[in-house]
């Protein structure tokens, strides 16, 4: 059974005012236990509201949302249970630190969980251990720490609810470039050490190619695609009429492949671009 | 949370809303006096009756005033109730300690009227003038007290940024609301006491988002070079025109008016 299960979802934002707008239009989609998943489209393109739809943050206008096959809706007074079970991490989730020390903080999930003390200190230790915040940074201020080192933190304050999915938005956004890759590799090490779902919303081609399974393509509060990430980036022509593009590496690939030289199509990763050239040119001779 | 409309300004072209902002302020200041001089019926009518000829003329819906209306309304009975039993003279209807005099009634009709006539009036103000206007318009207005090393200048930017901030704070409260419950923070059931605990995992987020704001704010303005109001030239230059003299006239008008009421009908109380 899928872990989630969404069927014609959909959300109006001030309905029957003048300001009327739907944000998530009839949107039905399946998620897999242990799927790794990324969620790309504009800004706009409604998916910030879908996620937060997902936790239970965001009521439906109409449609369903089953989690292990259960409307998340049919008891609205435990709407908390949800979102203990479907980890959220907003975008810059760093300025939602309050706590005197990181630990407290990355505690404070857990403990609306109602959680002994025990369980709690194990789950703020293992969850630190995630994002690479060691006992040293756990002693301190919040809001001592870099940029880079708060998002960390806060990030593992969602991870330390043990989420069966997680789902973050836009995690890497305004990080330099060995942040991102730091963050993402941390995420990929969550996802293949625990084996939850996880969901990624992301303006990244190249974030979304490089850590996913599967792609889900939002354009205007539709959802345009969701398949393989192989097959979604196979799809150029397709994203770039939606104003979105493919990986560059995957792109570079394309216009050799349309000069005549047999390379895979839908490559996604700069390394397996470099695989797949050396072993062309090998076959070739000319290596 | 998103549904809040703050700073309320309705735009629309009226003659209320083309007026200059300061004949606006000054007139609604020369009102409120007004109201409180309004001694019998006649001139309490004529008093309201200038209220609901602006309120027509500013071409904003009457729906809008009478949502203004609706957040004064228990305050409005109150004070009506408690005027009305509070009245001297011969009681006309008596009920244990309870009793209903004819200037309680008398009161109670023009403490209610000269609210509801306040609030719509004062409604008329800021549905027909945008925010900036209005601090600009004050700016002008207490340029005087500079004499007293009042400095009016970072006054008016003050509420200026202020008004700007609302929205934006009110933005920034609604994520982190989500942000937290999101981490299971309970923020609709429990005491009133757990509930302003539940509030500390907002409010200290917002309160060092509001302080980190208002330093990169601060920066961005020195960046620029401002140093206060001294010397400063202004891109909109506020012009008194003639409908502005006009509606001066009308003021004035009206303050006869009550006054002339006041003196030719002293019988009808």
């Amino acid at each position: 059974m899928s872990i989630l299960s969404v069927k014609n979802l959909s959300c109006v934002y001030s309905k029957g005012t003048p300001f009327e707008h739907t944000a998530v239009d009839n949107i039905s989609f399946d998620v897999e236990r242990g799927d790794f998943i990324g969620i790309i489209g504009h800004t706009g393109s409604g998916k910030s509201t879908l996620v937060q739809m997902l936790n239970g943050l965001l009521k439906p206008s109409s449609g369903t949302i089953a989690l292990d096959g259960i409307n998340i809706w049919d008891k609205p007074k435990e709407i908390r249970k949800i979102r203990f079970k479907v980890g959220l991490v907003f975008q810059y989730p760093e300025y939602q630190l309050f706590e005197e020390t990181v630990e407290k903080d990355i505690a404070f999930g857990p403990t609306n969980m109602g959680l002994s003390e025990k369980e709690i200190h194990e789950r703020v230790l293992s969850a630190a251990k995630f994002v690479d915040l060691n006992s040293e940074f756990l002693e301190k201020s919040p809001f001592d720490l870099s940029g880079g080192e708060k998002r960390r933190a806060a990030i593992a304050g969602v991870i330390a609810m043990d989420p069966d999915i997680l789902i973050l938005d836009e995690p890497c956004a305004g990080l330099d470039p060995l942040g991102r890759d730091i963050l993402l590799s941390q995420i990929y090490r969550y996802h293949q050490q625990r084996g939850n779902t996880v969901l990624l919303v992301s303006h990244s081609m190249e974030d979304v190619a490089s850590v996913c399974d599967k792609v889900m393509v939002m354009n205007h509060s539709h959802l345009e695609l969701y398949d393989t990430t192989h097959n979604v980036f196979s799809e150029g022509d397709r994203l770039n009429s939606i104003g979105l593009r493919i990986p560059q590496i995957t792109s570079v690939i394309d216009s050799l492949i349309a000069a005549g030289i047999p390379l895979k199509k839908g490559t996604l990763t700069v390394e397996q671009a470099v695989e797949d050239i050396t072993e062309y040119l090998k076959r070739e001779g000319r290596l | 949370m998103r549904d809040i409309t703050l700073g309320q300004y309705f735009p629309a072209d009226s003659v209320i809303h083309r007026l200059d902002p300061r004949v606006k302020i000054l007139s609604l200041i020369a009102y409120i006096a007004l109201i409180f001089c309004t001694f019998n019926f006649a001139s309490l009518a004529f008093a309201a009756a200038f209220v609901l000829t602006v309120v027509l003329l500013s071409k904003v819906p009457v729906r809008m005033y009478l949502k203004s209306l609706k957040v004064i309304i228990v305050i409005v009975i109150i004070t009506s109730l408690l005027n009305l039993f509070y009245g001297t003279g011969e009681p006309i209807w008596q009920w244990g300690f309870i009793k209903v005099t004819w200037a309680g009634i008398h009161n109670a009709v023009f403490v209610c009227v000269r609210i509801v006539c306040l609030i719509l009036l004062s409604s008329a103000l800021t549905f027909t003038t945008s925010p900036t206007d209005l601090t600009d318009a004050l700016e002008r207005l207490m340029k005087p007290l500079t004499v007293f090393h009042i400095k009016v200048h970072e006054i008016a930017m003050m509420m200026t940024i202020a008004l700007r901030f609302v929205p934006t704070l009110l933005e920034e409260t609604d994520k982190i609301m989500s942000a937290q419950k999101a981490r299971g923070a309970d923020m609709e059931s429990g005491s009133i006491i757990q509930r302003i605990k539940a509030l500390v995992p907002v409010l200290i987020p917002l309160f060092v988002s509001a302080f980190r704001r208002a330093y990169e704010l601060a920066i961005a303005m020195e960046c620029r070079c401002y140093q206060g109001g001294e010397g400063r030239t202004r891109m909109k230059q506020l012009h008194l025109s003639k409908s502005d003299y006009l509606s001066m006239i009308v003021t004035l008008l009206v303050i006869a008016g009550v006054v002339l009421f006041n003196v030719l009908f002293p019988h009808l109380i």
